[in-house]
């Protein structure tokens, strides 16, 4: 008989007071294992906050071994017009709210059309989204460059090509078709054809029926939709240090590596101190939505 | 009656949805009258922004004669307008705004990069022809320096052309050989019209105004006025002249009605004097050929590289345009052979940190993911809060943030935890073997959470009779997982950690944020192959940051090749997962 067996018998049997040393060898240990783990998991973030909290950015003599907010009133004086933090954090909020906004907006109404209605190239419409999900932005830079490029020699700064928040935003938006489309073809699907039919029968038109019945259905799982897209954008990088070039227009996560990427001012407190505020909500928001992080992974919704 | 029964049964379902149908039915009976009223409104609100704005946008593209994009947006306006005002067609009427995106930002990229690939787009090459004709037109100028420099106001006549009004101190002396004789010269852009470029002499001088400044000439003193304005034209003011200074950087003003010959009189950067030049060399649309004029040596178009290039390979400059290459990029990339080593090195560590980074975060997820799949362990929400930390964490943060670790002299990871004087301890980022660890730790760290994640959820979905029958028929621990849990996780599993590959396989983040493709290869390449790039990484140095010039062609040859590679690996793990499937049944 192996312990395996014996320890299963004595879970049927009901929870007996276990000796320390039998203790140890069936939970104790995963104990250990789990401690060093989370060891292993929170000692950067700990390291994050120990050196934005610090008067001195090398903190040689271990972790918290000073406290003081001084990074953080640094980073919101804005007496360094090259690293307008407050700007970033404008920027990164208004870019990703209207960029999630828009792309949810757009995948459920298509996702609507995939699941409701029948027409000609509706199978090869959803398979294209899925091979076009299929094509990581990042392989496109050059594209998306040269494309930008051009639409900033037609209608120059400030407008819709490089150079510009709405030239990004664009970029994202015809990202979110591929990306959230067939996600949202499962939910809607989940909505019984039966309420349509109902409401078609009491005269409801067919924007009354998606507008003040299925999207109101859907609308937890849009907002949860919403937030996870609004994290994926805001901690893009990639793309907005391609299009941006001029530290205003800066996002967070573009902007964030100036503190330590210039070789004569390298400043790794200020960084930290920047990286808690960015890494905060996200995080927080993160925790909140587990539940249906775990459930969207499984489903394929991976965090890009 | 039936609509009733309908609703009971959906009731028994599910409560929360009845009720949900039933507020929205009141809605629509409190929102009341023609319910398509204030839709149509609202309709015809946004179609009509839509339009202003295509408007707006035709109306610049007209301003600068761009025929075929204007073509484009008035005809998606069309259809937009066509689908929206049309009764029926329900299913476009959903789907546009998003297909539009699409094609204009995804879609397309997809297809430009396919297009790039066979051109020579980059540095030298990011234009049409004829911008490049007109840049090299610009540069194959040559101002006599021989010549004199003549003073100069601009003069406007009344059909707003321009014509240059020159005053020379400087070509002709007196038997002093100190005193200059003043000459006046008038001409304009085109120089058959009457005044074409000639020097004023007798009558005509009369028309002539000058300046109230002298300009003297040492040493007797004698001093000279330059000529200011000429009956019959307005003269430009200082201020006139900025404003219009890029229209005059290329005025020609010809001397004589062979400009090819003879030359012109070009203003300098200043708009204040002028200087005869002449083209050195000359382009014929004829032949597509340049001509240098000097010695009369041929540079004809090659549109196959998109250069003036001579029979012995001399260019005129280095501006060149965009040409289709064919298959160059390709071959550039199988058939270079400097490129062929350092290109398999690159390819099999991508492979090597896809492989790792799957393999270490699945190990470590499925470990923890069977450590507390345990309902006797408390605290588990703890552990777990605390494990999907790194996961929650931006991951461009924990890149720079690892970097920063992993630093050399007073690093955390040198200094404080594995207790090395500053200076003794472990390269991570300088020396390549080092370097490479550092980056698959930084990965492991950010993905193992996801694995620990998706083991549990796949863990808790396999029934529970499997397992204990299995430990009934007295299977070990090893044998239940190796037998049973194993097999069942791989066939939910398989398809995300084909994903994962994928993703790993183009993780250019963590590569460019961490040590950025570094420790720098071996420079007599001419690329630089760092010791850490992947594919990606390198292909983004060929594009944006390499000292070469950027070659956009080549840069995008490599990520079609890298797409079909990931495609296809994806699609054999795919079939295999098919495989695993029919097996567990």
């Amino acid at each position: 008989m192996s312990t395996a067996t014996t320890e299963e018998y004595t879970r049927k049997i009901g929870k007996r007071r276990m000796s320390p040393g039998r203790w140890f060898l069936s939970l104790g240990w995963k104990h250990i294992v789990g401690l060093a783990v989370s060891v292993y998991a929170i000692f950067p973030i700990l390291y994050i906050l120990s050196v934005a909290f610090s008067d001195n950015a090398d903190i040689n003599s271990g972790l918290f071994s000073s406290f003081t907010f001084a990074n953080f009133e640094k980073l919101f004086a804005g007496d360094d017009p090259d690293r307008p933090f407050v700007q970033w954090i404008i920027n990164t909020v208004w870019i990703a709210s209207v960029s999630s906004i828009g792309s949810v907006f757009l995948s459920a109404l298509a996702a609507y059309s995939f699941s409701r209605q029948r027409f000609r190239g509706r199978r090869s419409g959803l398979l294209t989204l899925i091979l076009l999900q299929m094509f990581p932005s990042v392989l496109g830079l050059v594209a998306i460059y040269a494309i930008l490029s051009e639409l900033y020699k037609l209608f120059g700064d400030n407008s819709i090509g490089l150079n510009s928040p709405w030239g990004l935003i664009l970029v994202y938006l015809g990202g979110s078709l591929g990306g959230g489309t067939y996600l949202m073809y499962g939910f809607f699907n989940t909505v019984p054809k039966e309420i349509d039919e109902a409401a078609k029968i009491d005269g409801a038109t067919h924007t009354q029926i998606y507008f003040q019945i299925i999207l109101r259905l859907v609308s937890p799982i849009l907002a949860v939709q919403m937030l996870l897209s609004f994290i994926g954008i805001s901690s893009d990088f990639i793309l907005a240090s391609i299009v941006m070039n001029k530290p205003d227009q800066f996002t967070l996560a573009v902007g964030l590596g100036l503190f330590i990427d210039q070789p004569y001012s390298k400043n790794w407190a200020m960084f930290c101190a920047g990286a808690v505020i960015a890494a905060t909500p996200i995080v927080a928001l993160f925790l909140g939505l587990q539940r249906y992080i775990v459930s969207g992974l499984t489903g394929g919704a991976v965090k890009g | 009656m039936a609509r009733k029964t309908d609703d009971q049964e959906v009731a028994k379902e599910n409560p929360i949805k009845t009720a949900a149908i039933l507020r929205a039915r009141r809605k629509m009976v409190d929102d009341g009258g023609t319910p398509s009223l204030r839709g149509t409104i609202v309709k015809i609100i946004l179609l009509g922004l839509a339009d202003a704005v295509a408007l707006f946008v035709s109306l610049l593209l007209i301003a600068q004669h761009q025929w075929v994009y204007l073509t484009g947006v008035v005809v998606v306006t069309l259809i937009l307008n066509w689908i929206y005002l049309r009764r029926g067609g329900l299913p476009a009427k959903y789907l546009a705004p998003g297909v539009l995106f699409l094609l204009c930002f995804s879609f397309s990229v997809v297809v430009y990069s396919g297009f790039i690939a066979f051109t020579n787009y980059g540095g030298q090459h990011n234009g049409s022809k004829q911008d490049a004709i007109d840049s090299v037109q610009l540069g194959a100028m040559v101002t006599d320096t021989n010549a004199p420099w003549m003073e100069v106001s601009i003069l406007e006549d009344n059909n707003k052309k321009f014509y240059v009004l020159a005053s020379d101190f400087m070509s002709e002396f007196e038997a002093d050989g100190a005193t200059a004789v003043p000459h006046y010269y008038l001409g304009g852009e085109d120089f058959k019209a009457a005044t074409g470029w000639h020097e004023i002499t007798g009558d005509e001088l009369s028309k002539v105004t000058f300046s109230d400044s002298q300009i003297t000439f040492k040493p007797d003193g004698t001093s000279y006025q330059a000529a200011t304005g000429y009956e019959g034209f307005k003269t430009l003011t200082i201020d006139q002249v900025t404003e219009l200074s890029a229209k005059f950087a290329t005025l020609q003003v010809p001397v004589s009605d062979n400009i090819d010959a003879d030359g012109w009189m070009a203003l300098d950067a200043q708009a204040q004097g002028v200087q005869r030049t002449f083209y050195d060399s000359k382009y014929d649309a004829a032949t597509d050929t340049f001509t240098r004029l000097s010695d009369g040596k041929l540079f004809p178009a090659d549109n196959s590289i998109g250069f003036f290039i001579a029979e012995d390979g001399e260019r005129l400059n280095d501006t060149g345009w965009q040409a289709f290459v064919g298959m160059k990029n390709f071959n550039t990339i199988f058939g270079n052979e400097n490129l062929r080593a350092p290109l398999l090195k690159i390819f099999s560590w991508t492979v090597i940190f896809a492989v790792a980074s799957v393999l270490s975060t699945f190990v470590l997820g499925l470990a923890l993911a069977l450590l507390f799949n345990d309902e006797r362990i408390r605290g588990k929400k703890i552990y777990r809060a605390i494990m999907i930390l790194p996961y929650a964490f931006p991951g461009f943060l924990s890149a720079y943030v690892w970097k920063g670790m992993f630093s050399f002299e007073y690093g955390f990871i040198n200094y404080n935890i594995l207790g090395f004087e500053p200076g003794k301890g472990i390269p991570w980022l300088a020396e390549e073997g080092a370097a490479k660890w550092a980056v698959l730790l930084c990965n492991l760290w950010l993905g193992f959470p996801y694995m620990f994640l998706i083991t549990t959820g796949a863990l808790q979905a396999i029934p529970a009779e499997l397992t204990e029958s299995a430990v009934i028929d007295g299977a070990t621990p090893w044998q239940q997982l190796r037998l049973i849990k194993l097999p069942l996780l791989l066939v939910s599993l398989t398809p995300l950690l084909i994903s994962s590959f994928a993703f790993n396989f183009n993780n250019f983040t963590i590569i460019y944020l961490i040590t950025g493709g570094g420790p720098s290869g071996d420079p007599s390449l001419g690329v630089d192959v760092g010791g850490t790039d992947i594919l990606i990484s390198f292909v983004y140095k060929i594009a944006f940051s390499s000292s070469q010039g950027a070659d956009y062609g080549l840069a995008s040859a490599f990520s079609i090749l890298i797409f079909f590679i990931v495609g296809g690996l994806s699609m054999i793990g795919f079939r295999r997962t098919r495989f695993l499937e029919e097996v567990a049944e």
